[in-house]
């Protein structure tokens, strides 16, 4: 059941272990030069934020998540966290194009159709964003970013990210294999 | 220059989003070269065929781990000025279990799906998406999750704290438990793709 794409034989992906390593350095100098570690939902939050805020500025400043979030001297979508995923989409593309990955595509397993994967996939997202509302962060910011501080919170994400992924394997396994 | 460098105001703020946008940028080209943009590569950590996710995550991980306790003892970076995020214990493992849903029926987590969205991958943009009204509708029904949201809190606590054992021991341990897990689950994957042969 090994993804056997044209790309992969072309254009191997780095050794997991190299890839892991490299990100680790990134992921340290993110906290040397930051004192805290990279993110990703954050970001969507921020877009979430200005959208509502531009919307109904007075809604905003009232909904007691996202007023915790506005103050009127600081535009939500200038933070630090905006620009660093901006960064991620253009390293990305860099990668794609240095590895001819780069192409419109909907990549679903041989069992379902395009139509169910983008079902799944817009459901999937609907439940990722919510939890990582709940979790305060994401795959990336609580738990990664979480485990390279030790902290109880990243490994305790950690562990139930990919317990309760697991769990539900089971019931979602026709969309992959 | 002892780190951590921008909170103590050292370098002029106008840089702050340069540096972001820079950092942001290793981190998404390496997750795409690692194959992060793949969902189905992905979810293959869910059924054996592929466990790029662990082998990345865990290396990641302990790599930054050991480096920051490495920078810390040279005295190249102020400890009391890194980061650690506080454990709300509660929507910790509640939040943890809805993203895992999210993940193994999107097969992305927020920061995987925007590389996808970066090569092309219809499918990640949809996800993202998702993901957007996920958080808006986070933020609609807060005020009934509050309570829950802001139980059980410890604090920024280390797991190596409540063990009562030091940071680098606990490392040192988790180095063992992570090789063990690289070594099991390449078995797992050949057994895996082998079958399907």
């Amino acid at each position: 059941m090994e993804i056997k794409d044209t790309d992969k034989k072309k254009n191997p992906y780095l050794n997991p272990y190299v890839g892991g390593f490299l990100l680790g350095l990134v992921l340290l100098l993110t906290f040397y030069m930051t004192g805290r570690g990279l993110g990703a939902s954050g970001a969507v939050k921020s877009a979430v934020v200005t959208t509502v805020n531009t919307v109904s500025h007075d809604y905003a400043t009232t909904s007691g998540y996202f007023s915790q979030f506005i103050s009127d001297d600081n535009n939500p979508m200038n933070n630090w966290l905006v620009f660093e995923v901006l960064g991620v989409l253009i390293g990305a593309l860099l990668s794609g194009i240095l590895s001819g990955r780069l192409k419109f595509s909907i990549e679903h397993g041989p069992r379902i159709t395009s139509r169910t994967r983008l079902i799944f996939a817009g459901l999937g997202g609907l439940a990722f964003g919510f939890g990582s509302q709940m979790g305060r962060g994401c795959t990336s910011g609580a738990a990664l970013s979480g485990m390279a501080t030790i902290s109880v919170a990243g490994f305790v994400t950690m562990l139930a990210i990919f317990g309760s992924a697991y769990i539900f394997a089971w019931f979602f396994r026709k969309l992959w294999i | 220059m002892i780190g951590p460098i921008i909170p103590q105001g050292v370098i002029a703020p106008e840089w702050n989003h340069v540096i972001g946008l820079l950092l942001g940028m290793g981190f998404g080209f390496v997750l795409e070269s690692s194959g992060f943009s793949s969902s189905r590569k992905l979810a293959g950590v869910f059924y054996g065929y592929d466990f790029v996710v662990l082998k990345v995550f865990f290396t990641a991980a302990i790599t930054a781990a050991v480096g920051i306790m490495i920078l810390t003892s040279l005295g190249w970076i102020d400890s009391s000025l890194i980061y650690v995020n506080p454990t709300f214990i509660h929507s910790a493992i509640i939040g943890g279990v809805i993203m895992g849903i999210g993940f193994i029926m999107g097969g992305y987590c927020p920061g995987t799906s925007l590389t996808g969205v970066a090569i092309g991958k219809i499918d990640a943009m949809v996800y993202t998406v998702g993901m957007f009204f996920g958080i808006l509708f986070f933020s609609q029904i807060y005020t009934f999750i509050e309570p829950i949201y802001n139980a059980g809190a410890m604090g920024s606590i280390k797991v190596n704290e409540i063990l009562g054992i030091s940071g680098a021991m606990f490392m040192f341990l988790l180095i063992i438990v992570a090789l063990a897990a690289f070594y099991i689950v390449g078995l797992i994957e050949k057994r895996v793709n082998k079958s399907d042969l």
